[in-house]
């Protein structure tokens, strides 16, 4: 167990704890809403478990470092960067995705840029963006933040 | 019950069965391209098997720590502090509370909206969006887990420098796109 896992689970255990003592019923009620997120992320994990074996097994890691390695340069930031951007799914599980990226010859840069795509901009939530934010807004905020996670996967790259 | 809450849980049901229909599929097509190729077993199975076991020992945790802040931090505390703030306090503000552990991004959408109406600094509310989407706290934790200290570090603060300067620059845009409107 890493000490980030061993932190992570103190605090899952302390605060709940603390809470307990504070408030019962309104700590059984986390507790439950904990329960209940965890199920509803569940299927989402073990597919995408799965789809990482499936890049690893059959995609040869010479053909990852083709397309997302560092001789890929910008074009495999943006083409990364843009898969990024079109996926959607919970960020939690970009990381496992990503780590494994990595260690079968993604860049650093380009993991980044699918990380930060993943997470900021977001096409198939787009409409209802729209509809809460206004067109302006929303445009405005998906676009930018399409180019700052290059720009910020560019300058992961060069200093890591 | 209300109309809304209704709807919500309705997508919420339609969510499962469009996740669990995607797991079906994708173990079907595993299973089958394992059946035609024996010797795949091992690498298809063994790394993501360790993401696996690494996933199931923080995942809960981050569980309870959603749990307890849903329950626990009420939704318009967000509005009520950030509605009417402003200067380099409300942007500092705005990333704090973007990086509470709370759940996906179409859920602060809502929010962003009533803070719109509420007449908040556009660039808190970018900020704050940003921050919701890509500073979260137990987002931070698992990165640090699978990507390093390295990585994490450098990425959470290029993230930071690049969202503040992107919701200035989008508040001056639209500020400068109204008065254009007004004035023709």
């Amino acid at each position: 167990m890493t000490v980030t896992a061993i932190l992570i689970n103190g605090i899952a255990i302390i605060a709940p704890s603390i809470a307990f003592i504070k408030d019962k019923e309104k700590a059984v009620k986390s507790l439950k809403v904990a329960g209940k997120s965890f199920i509803r992320v569940l299927p989402m994990v073990l597919v995408i478990i799965l789809v990482i074996g499936l890049l690893l097994g059959f995609t040869p890691p010479d053909q990852i470092s083709r397309f997302a390695g560092e001789q890929s340069g910008l074009w495999g930031v943006l083409l990364v960067g843009a898969v990024g951007a079109l996926m959607h799914i919970p960020s939690l599980l970009a990381f496992p995705l990503a780590a494994s990226l990595l260690e079968n010859g993604a860049a650093v840069g380009v993991v980044a840029a699918f990380i930060t795509t993943l997470t900021m901009v977001g096409i198939v939530t787009l409409p209802l963006e729209i509809r809460e934010l206004g067109k302006e807004i929303a445009l405005l905020r998906n676009s930018i933040s399409f180019v700052i996670a290059i720009i910020i996967a560019l300058i992961m790259g060069a200093i890591l | 019950m209300s109309e809304q809450e209704n709807m919500k849980e309705k997508q919420e049901k339609q969510g499962i069965i469009r996740d669990l229909i995607t797991l079906g599929v994708i173990s079907i097509v595993t299973l089958t391209l394992l059946y035609i190729f024996p010797d795949k077993k091992e690498p298809v199975l063994s790394t993501p098997w360790n993401f696996f076991i690494e996933m199931m020992l923080i995942l809960p945790a981050v569980m309870v720590m959603l749990g307890l802040f849903a329950v626990w931090v009420p939704k318009d505390i967000v509005v009520r502090y950030l509605g009417k703030a402003s200067g380099v306090k409300s942007i500092f503000l705005a990333l704090i509370l973007g990086a509470l552990p709370t759940g996906p991004l179409y859920i602060a959408f809502p929010i962003a909206s009533a803070l719109l109406k509420k007449g908040a600094k556009i660039s808190n509310i970018v900020v704050f969006l940003s921050a919701w989407a890509c500073i979260k706290v137990p987002q931070e934790m698992v990165e640090l887990q699978f990507l390093g200290v390295r990585f994490m570090l450098s990425r959470l603060s290029l993230t930071i420098i690049f969202v503040v300067i992107m919701g200035i620059f989008i508040e001056k845009v639209i500020g400068w796109r109204e008065v254009t409107k007004n004035g023709c």
